[in-house]
């Protein structure tokens, strides 16, 4: 079933991408990229943790790409997201023994420290090109190279989209089944998880590390739709961001997740042109509104025309205690 | 030798600001729960109020030396109109909800405040160095510091032992230490909590708006400058221990030190160091150097 969606969704967007206009494709790809990382922090936040810095791994994987294209010679777009979503898991495997003890304000600010380490790091690094960062190639995709740069905008969006519609099944899937809806208990009560046999460390740790390969395939792909890396990528602004999308979006619905995050970037591109003084007001506003009068975010909307298919347990876990 | 004096003397100058600002913080999350990321925004609007303060001061010939009266004014001005406004009209509608959410609604917050004061005060920085050079030059160790610098660590002491005064020898500071205990027990023994919350919210906003009014004169005030502010004095918090007005004393310092170490040793590290010593203390120690362990509740 989710794997008829995916496709059906797939070619939905295959055809759309062939129909709209360049730009809005080129804003999908990078809208899509920085969903895939949401979609990583929404996981970890349905196991109650909030990270402030998946920035990080965004950063991790679009470095990754970066360096594997210009120093590596690999000019292949599924290597690069391979590489990309690598480097952001081995990274996130020296970590997580660090950060699977911690809970709360404590995860999210270690998890921020972290990221901003990397940024000052990266910011004095003059080898990866320091604060101004490294320009990349058009990628190929599996020996096809596109002629022109239109070509290149859509063969990159159906990538993407292919990426997307796959990890949005898997996903969905995870969310589902038996050790997806764990998460859920302990973010309801840990300790009782606990007690009922569960491993909240193991649930954490495995949230922890998908999340990474999450962000650094969504940092390999935003990487390749923008040409250029700095160490901006791993600022608390960009985690912010994700944290926003994650909130704005909610655990109810993935198709959610992609279409905040899309909806974001537009309003991004349109705010920055017409009233660039003040678009992040405008943005903290909103925020705030969802926070007040959606809480379980867009998703809930979507999710509610729909029959849930748990209705039970999930909406034990959405009840407060 | 003269190298470490340098090291430590400007390490306890920026220590000094740091520590007025950051204990805002931590009194606020102590007492209200709050981690607010706006602190360093309300640090800005102080220097920026101050600086605009200064600047209408020195056109007029009052006595110089009252300037420093015009950095204390601006500062609880903007306590009493943002902080009281902050608290009750936004910040109560989300006690009810989870603690890392009202994280977020300070991010937001944060956002707000940031284009605020763009919108005000535009992108030109604001110079308020008139009360910089009052005081003259003090030669320490071979070198010469302007004595405004020790004025600030002079205020951050005093800012410290008031606190501590305030809190341990006072009615009201009692109130609020029963409140930080347990909210709940405080409430059923007829404390007015929401008093308390609103006083100590704005005493917090008091703080950041103090520590920005008083670096003003140091610095050219400009946009960008809430970012630094929050991420260092977010470290100082983190190291200290959440909630803890000691522990933000010798975080500041350790902070303060660290910064100036890497600017004196290593300047490219000074981006990252803060980061570096929050991370290092809490793999030893989790909840921060003063907080002890909080028990697993069911």
């Amino acid at each position: 079933m989710n794997a008829i969606i995916a496709l059906g969704a797939f070619l939905a967007l295959a055809l759309a991408g062939f129909l709209l206009p360049g730009w809005l494709v080129f804003l999908a790809v990078v809208g899509f990229a920085k969903g895939l990382v949401a979609l990583g922090l929404i996981l970890l936040m349905r196991g109650g943790l909030v990270s402030f810095g998946q920035g990080l791994f965004y950063c991790a994987g679009a470095y990754a790409a970066g360096l594997a294209m210009r120093y590596g010679a690999i000019g292949d777009a599924a290597l690069l997201v391979a590489s990309g979503a690598v480097v952001a898991l081995v990274l996130a495997l020296v970590i997580a023994p660090l950060l699977a003890g911690y809970r709360g304000i404590f995860f999210a600010t270690l998890t921020l420290a972290l990221s901003m380490i990397a940024y000052g790091i990266l910011n004095k690094t003059y080898v990866l090109g320091g604060s101004d960062g490294i320009n990349l190639r058009a990628p190929s995709f599996f020996g096809y190279q596109p002629p022109n740069s239109a070509m290149a905008n859509y063969a990159l969006f159906l990538f993407t989209s292919a990426i997307v519609a796959v990890i949005a099944a898997l996903m969905r899937r995870h969310f589902d089944s038996m050790s997806g809806l764990l998460s859920l208990a302990m973010r309801d009560n840990e300790i009782r998880a606990e007690y009922l046999g569960a491993s909240p460390r193991r649930v954490t740790v495995v949230n922890f590390l998908v999340a990474a390969g999450l962000g650094g395939a969504g940092g390999a792909l935003a990487a390749l739709a923008l040409g250029h890396i700095d160490p901006e990528f791993a600022f608390w602004t960009t985690s912010g961001e994700f944290v926003f999308l994650a909130i704005l979006a909610g655990h109810a619905s993935i198709a959610a997740v992609f279409l905040a995050s899309l909806l974001l970037e537009l309003v991004r591109s349109f705010s920055s042109q017409y009233f660039p003084n003040s678009w992040q007001m405008a943005l903290g506003i909103f925020l705030l509104l969802v926070i007040l009068f959606l809480p379980q975010g867009l998703g809930s909307l979507l999710r509610r025309r729909r029959k849930p298919r748990e209705l039970p347990i999930a909406s034990r876990a959405e009840a407060p205690p | 030798m003269d190298f470490v004096a340098t090291i430590a003397i400007d390490g306890l100058i920026d220590a000094s600001w740091l520590f007025i600002v950051a204990v805002g913080l931590t009194l606020v999350f102590g007492v209200l729960n709050i981690l607010n990321i706006a602190h360093g925004n309300l640090y800005a609007i102080g220097a920026y109020t101050a600086a605009t303060g200064v600047g209408w001061y020195y056109t007029g010939s009052g006595p110089p030396m009252l300037g420093y009266l015009v950095l204390v004014a601006a500062a609880l001005a903007v306590a009493v109109a943002l902080g009281p406004l902050m608290e009750r009209g936004l910040l109560r509608l989300f006690y009810e909800r989870d603690e890392v959410l009202l994280v977020l609604v300070t991010y937001a917050l944060f956002l707000i405040l940031e284009d605020a004061t763009k919108l005000i005060w535009g992108p030109n920085p604001y110079y308020a160095y008139e009360p910089y050079g009052l005081l003259g030059d003090i030669s320490l160790f071979g070198l010469d510091y302007v004595a405004y610098d020790f004025l600030l660590v002079g205020l951050a002491l005093l800012t410290g032992g008031l606190l501590w005064f305030g809190l341990n020898r006072t009615i009201i500071g009692k109130l609020v230490l029963a409140v930080i205990h347990d909210r709940e027990m405080s409430r059923a023994m007829g404390i007015n909590v929401t008093r308390v919350f609103v006083l100590v919210f704005t005493f917090g906003v008091f703080l950041a708006a103090l520590g920005g009014a008083f670096t003003a004169p140091k610095i050219s005030v400009q946009p960008g400058l809430s970012v630094t502010v929050i991420l260092l004095s977010f470290a100082v918090v983190v190291i200290g221990g959440l909630g803890s007005v000691e522990g933000a004393a010798l975080a500041a310092l350790l902070v303060g030190l660290a910064r100036s170490a890497a600017i004196h040793l290593m300047p490219s590290a000074e981006l990252f160091i803060v980061y570096l010593v929050m991370a290092g203390v809490l793999a030893f120690r989790p909840e921060g150097l003063f907080q002890r362990t909080a028990l697993r509740k069911i």
